[in-house]
């Protein structure tokens, strides 16, 4: 929402402070401002010139010979221009001065023939972005007239953030009175100019007459309140320059002197009018209903639309020649034939006006103002200010009376203001006087018959129905910036911790030691990262690649992956903790169909270890990812990790919860606590990841966070002093024979000084008998409490081989 | 007895001083083994005069032996310094030969992410100020989306919220808030809380719009809490995050759920106020749309108005990584780029 400069110190006279500084004013008191914008800078060489005759070019098709008057001798200019208008005024630049942008412009020959000047375009004077002809200049003005002066140039304008509470700051006036009451000033809407006049209302409560013209509202909830005036006999042209300045200060696009009175009385008061052509309005009637099915109208930006019941429309006695509060229809515009103008000035539900506009997709001027509420009290003034702008500049005569339809405004809004609550809320303590103060600048009139109370002006209707209302004006009128510091005691928090946030906390801590960085990837995306069984997807998504919730995180991690592949990374580690979702089971409740879990999921692939000139590291293996689950499961979760078989011909079993792990490969193994499965791991199928032909196997694992267990104080085991018997055991078992299988029985016969024992060969081949395989492990005894006999230590061995051969079927190779 | 008329002695006096110099002074390992083998050996210069103590009379036998010892023990401890220099300069000279400039062995670096390291700063930060952190879901109703917090659904309020929607009432959160109102229905007051979160906005992504973006959300409730206890709040956090230096300013805002409501702006980081392209010329950053929690609130989840009050305050922590980092483009921060992630990460 831009406002002028100029115009808003026209309206607040005495107001003082340059762009900066009122911008500056109102975003610490009023609302933010987004940008300054110049307006009509380094135009003081243009001047308005009348084309006193226009020739062709001798030489040239294309361009015009212009006969310029600019204030001093005429001179003769080239004109590249396709309409160009003997006696029009034109902006003018004379050689040896420079337009905006810089260009300096000089006498020049063009085509045999000298231009002593230039003719300019809207957006070479950076007016505005039309450049496809010469700007005409409206009449009345004296050539040689300073353009800066006919515009009253320079101004800027201000592009205003409007929140949705404030729509009353989309005028001028709206925003004068903020920085009126700042400075101690007053705003003044400058009468105008030759015009005067008061019509004598024809009420009715549904329907009535006045001027040639019936109106009708059917429907009450849609339309609050229809104002209308009869304008006959004007003269359709371009409005005056003043008038022109202050639309285009604004970005408005000047069209004609009617509808640029509307579109002055909406930038000025807020409130939004539109003018019809009366000889189309069908009947002399107006009326407002829902459309009905299959009504259609061309709007004035000449689109064909088809109307939904959804959206209220204005109808003449035939059908719709408007959308209610949105945009009226191309057939009874105000054109330059027009002679007779219907003034609509109405106040339109925001509610309906927001589903009217909705149904059509479109976004106007007037119906961003309904949707937000304009104030009913105003339509008299804004129907009245704009007839006297246009018996102004297009002449005619109003009919004397106007109807107004409708029910009218009751007693203004009371709203009472506690000073012991602002104390509360705010921490400052003002008396009534001092409220008063404050707020009566704003429009608020302080209420009499009771406690301290104020009446609620009409622009800020919508927005102040409460006390704390009230309050906010009194902090934002007071200044932000001017309130206090002091820290004040606090009682601490009846709020426990979430615990998954030390649960992730561990989680990094461990992930990151061991060379994972961590991403943080979007929750949206394709039907193949959603939840395999129970997808969730978007009812309106911006595109299929983003139309779902993920149903897990390794298929997220894995077109991360991609990404970097893609980018020639080949040594990628990554981790992420992040909610997946999946859409609840009929019996399932919830208040949302949706079930959430925080999970994490990790992915490796590439080298073991960064490259070093002394080796070229191994890629990672089976082991480093079955190593990294093992710290995740027993140092993390409570729990193991075991193999997953995968039964033959069944290519995806069934893995509960971690159903989308459609990923997981062969070599697979599950996380399982005490309660059950918590998560998944192993190597990622060559079909689940689109892999360069250099890639490295990925592996990588996935469970959920609340399996981690809070880190309960740790027992401490006594260290013993005596020393350790180190005794290797090599053992040949059939191939069937797992390595956990033999450690664990070697466990169960080992007697409790076997301090640890470990794998820590593996081999197949010469020397071991076909169909077995060497296994050898490690042991260290130590007791607590004595120094071990050797008799004792062979002792337990022989007896811990004696129950591997007989119940893992072992031979010992060396002992 | 005069021990200067004792020849071994004497010997044993001079064996001393040629023997610590020819060890001191041997060139190098070959030359310091053959002087040890002269005066230490086994048929070296001190062995050969403590083997002719048995010919002394007895009396005189004690003190050659003595300081025969003692020699031995000097001329050792100069063997081991010297052997030690040369050993040192043979590992040196070898040291020199094998290039120490060559780079080291190291592990991959892990680390989190620069949005995750904000956050935490953020919490930590509010937990000092006896503030606990709590999650809410991703998936939510209307309800605790926009109408327990004020926002009527048909207005223009709701629409900068651009929501997704799963199917009728339930949408994906479009901001934190909605854990506001599920901590007050489930606790009282003192309610000090901070609630970091993923959020979803229906926007076309570019530079700096995603429509999935984290948030940090902090809301505080208790009999007695007021504007000035906000601002001042705000501020030490301000000044905590940002450095001691760094200026804050409130200006008037909207937000349906707060009221007054406030944009909480702080000095550009990148500048320092006098205005640059990070703060389009202004000097001024707008990090978190804040306010005094809105009577509307409170009733929705059963608080009483009259009785308490509150503050509460949104920002985003994506928008502050990038901030902090100088990092152009929200979109690289959800790339999982490595390249990117090793560039933050702390090993």
């Amino acid at each position: 929402m831009r406002v002028s400069l100029n115009w808003l110190r026209q309206l607040v006279p005495g107001l003082e402070g340059t762009a900066e500084e009122l911008a500056d004013r109102l975003a610490m008191t009023v609302t933010g401002v987004e940008e300054i914008v110049p307006v009509g800078r380094g135009l003081e060489d243009i001047r308005v010139a009348r084309v006193l005759e226009l020739r062709e070019h001798p030489d040239a098709d294309r361009l015009s010979l212009c006969l310029v008057d600019g204030g001093e001798d005429p001179v003769e200019v080239v004109c590249g221009a396709p309409v160009i208008h003997e006696g029009g005024l034109y902006p003018f630049i004379a050689p040896g001065s420079t337009l905006p942008g810089g260009l300096r412009i000089e006498e020049r020959a063009i085509r045999g023939v000298t231009s002593h000047g230039m003719l300019c375009s809207e957006r070479e004077l950076a007016l505005g972005s039309d450049a496809s002809g010469i700007l005409r200049l409206p009449d009345g003005l004296e050539p040689g007239t300073p353009l800066v002066q006919a515009f009253d140039l320079p101004d800027a304008a201000l592009e205003l953030e409007i929140t949705p509470n404030r729509v009353d700051l989309a005028c001028h006036v709206g925003v004068a009175r903020e920085l009126a009451a700042e400075a101690g000033l007053e705003v003044r809407v400058p009468p105008v100019e030759g015009a005067d006049w008061e019509p004598t209302w024809r009420d009715g409560h549904e329907a009535a007459s006045a001027g040639g013209v019936t109106v009708g509202i059917e429907d009450a909830a849609r339309c609050g309140r229809y104002l209308g005036a009869v304008v006959r006999g004007v003269e359709v042209k371009p409005s005056p320059a003043w008038l022109q300045a202050r639309l285009r200060a604004v970005g408005a696009r000047p069209i004609n002197n009617v509808v640029d009175a509307t579109n002055y009385v909406l930038r000025e008061l807020n409130q939004p009018l539109h003018a019809f052509d009366l000889a189309r309005v069908r009947g002399g009637r107006i009326g407002v209903r829902a459309a009905r099915a299959g009504e259609r109208l061309r709007t004035l930006d000449g689109v064909e639309r088809a109307l939904e019941p959804a959206a209220t429309v204005i109808t003449d006695a035939e059908g719709p020649v408007a959308v209610a509060g949105v945009m009226g229809g191309e057939e009874s515009e105000v054109t330059a034939g027009t002679t007779d103008v219907f003034l609509e000035c109405a106040w339109f539900d925001p509610s309906h006006t927001r589903h009217t506009a909705r149904s059509l997709e479109l976004s106007t001027d007037a119906s961003y103002r309904f949707e937000r509420g304009v104030d009913r009290r105003g339509c008299e003034a804004a129907l009245a200010r704009c007839v006297r702008l246009i018996l102004a500049t297009a002449g005619g005569k109003a009919e004397a009376d106007a109807v107004r339809v409708g029910e009218l405004p009751g007693p203004r809004t009371v709203v009472p203001l506690r000073p012991e609550r602002v104390q509360r809320l705010l921490g400052l303590v003002l008396d009534a006087g001092a409220i008063e103060g404050l707020l009566a600048p704003l429009g608020f009139e302080r209420d009499e018959t009771g406690g301290l109370a104020f009446r609620i002006p009409g622009w800020r209707e919508g927005d102040i129905r409460r006390e704390v209302d009230l309050i906010e004006e009194v902090a934002r009128r007071h200044g932000y910036e001017r309130f206090p510091t002091a820290t004040r005691p606090t009682r601490p928090s009846t709020v426990p911790d979430d615990p998954s946030f030390a649960r992730s906390d561990r989680v990094r801590r461990l992930l990151e030691s061991r060379g994972l960085l961590e991403a943080r990837s979007s929750s949206l995306v394709a039907r193949s990262e959603a939840d395999a069984e129970r997808p969730v997807d978007l009812l309106h998504p911006i595109s299929a690649e983003e139309g779902f919730l993920r149903g897990a995180l390794v298929p997220v991690l894995l077109r991360r992956l991609e990404h970097n592949w893609a980018r020639g990374t080949g040594d990628v580690r990554l981790y992420e903790i992040g909610t997946v979702f999946r859409r609840r089971a009929e019996d399932e409740s919830g208040e949302v169909p949706v079930a959430e879990e925080l999970r994490v999921g990790a992915l490796l692939t590439g080298r073991r270890r960064p490259p070093h000139w002394s080796e070229e590291p191994a890629a990672v293996d089976v082991w480093d990812l079955k190593g990294l689950a093992e710290e995740v499961a027993s140092g993390l979760c409570g729990a193991t990790v075991e193999p997953l078989p995968l039964a033959s011909g069944d290519e995806a079993p069934a893995l509960g919860r971690f159903g989308a792990a459609r990923w997981l490969g062969a070599e697979r193994f599950e996380l399982v606590g005490p309660a059950g499965r918590i998560g998944v791991a192993g190597g990622v199928r060559r079909e689940a990841v689109d892999a360069p032909p250099w890639a490295e196997a990925v592996w990588a694992l996935e469970f959920g966070l609340g399996a981690v267990e809070l880190a309960a104080p740790t027992p401490y085991r006594p260290l013993s002093t005596f020393p350790a018997v180190p005794r290797d055991l090599a053992l040949a078992v059939p191939a069937s024979v797992r390595a956990a299988e033999v450690e664990a029985v070697i466990r169960e016969a080992a007697p409790e000084w076997l301090e640890d024992v470990r794998l820590f060969d593996v081999y197949e081949g010469d020397g071991v008998e076909g169909g077995r395989r060497s296994l050898a492990f490690r042991f260290r005894f130590r007791a607590r409490d004595r120094t071990l006999e050797d008799a004792e230590v062979e002792s337990a061995l022989k007896q811990i081989i004696r129950r591997i051969e007989e119940r893992c079927d072992a031979r010992v190779r060396s002992a | 007895m005069s021990e200067g008329g004792n020849p071994l002695l004497e010997r044993l006096a001079a064996i001393e001083e040629e023997g610590v110099a020819a060890l001191r002074d041997a060139a190098d390992e070959e030359a310091l083994e053959t002087a040890r083998v002269r005066y230490l050996g086994r048929s070296g210069a001190v062995a050969d005069v403590l083997g002719r103590i048995g010919s002394l009379p007895a009396d005189q036998r004690r003190p050659v032996g003595q300081k025969g010892n003692a020699v031995k023990r000097a001329l050792e401890e100069t063997h081991e310094t010297r052997a030690a220099e040369l050993r040192m300069r043979e590992s040196a000279r070898a040291a020199a030969d094998r290039d120490l400039t060559r780079p080291g062995r190291t592990a991959w670096p892990g680390g989190s992410h620069p949005v995750t390291a904000v956050i935490d700063e953020i919490c930590d930060i509010f937990r000092e100020l006896g503030f606990t952190r709590v999650r809410g879901p991703e998936v939510e109703t209307e309800w605790y989306n926009f109408t327990a917090l004020n926002i009527p659904l048909d207005h223009p309020a709701a629409d900068v919220h651009d929501t997704f929607y799963l199917e009728d009432g339930v949408v994906l959160r479009t901001h934190t808030s909605p854990v506001q109102a599920r901590t007050m229905q489930t606790h009282q007051p003192p309610v000090r809380v901070v609630v970091p979160g993923v959020c979803y906005r229906r926007e076309s992504i570019d530079a700096s719009h995603a429509a999935v973006f984290d948030q940090i959300e902090g809301l505080a409730v208790d009999e007695g809490v007021d504007f000035v206890e906000f601002r001042s709040t705000i501020e030490h956090f301000v000044r905590r995050f940002f450095g001691a230096e760094t200026r804050t300013r409130f200006r008037p805002d909207f937000f349906p759920f707060t009221e007054p409501s406030a944009q909480v702006e702080v000095s550009c980081t990148i500048c320092g106020g006098s205005g640059c392209a990070t703060c389009k010329g202004t000097g001024w950053i707008e990090i978190m749309g804040s306010g005094m929690v809105d009577p509307a609130v409170f009733e929705a989840v059963g608080y009483d108005p009259e009785r308490y009050t509150g503050y509460a305050f949104g920002m985003g922590p994506g928008r502050m990584a990038l901030l902090r980092h100088g990092i152009p483009d929200l979109r690289l921060l959800h790339e999982g780029d490595v390249r990117f992630l090793r560039q933050f990460a702390s090993t």
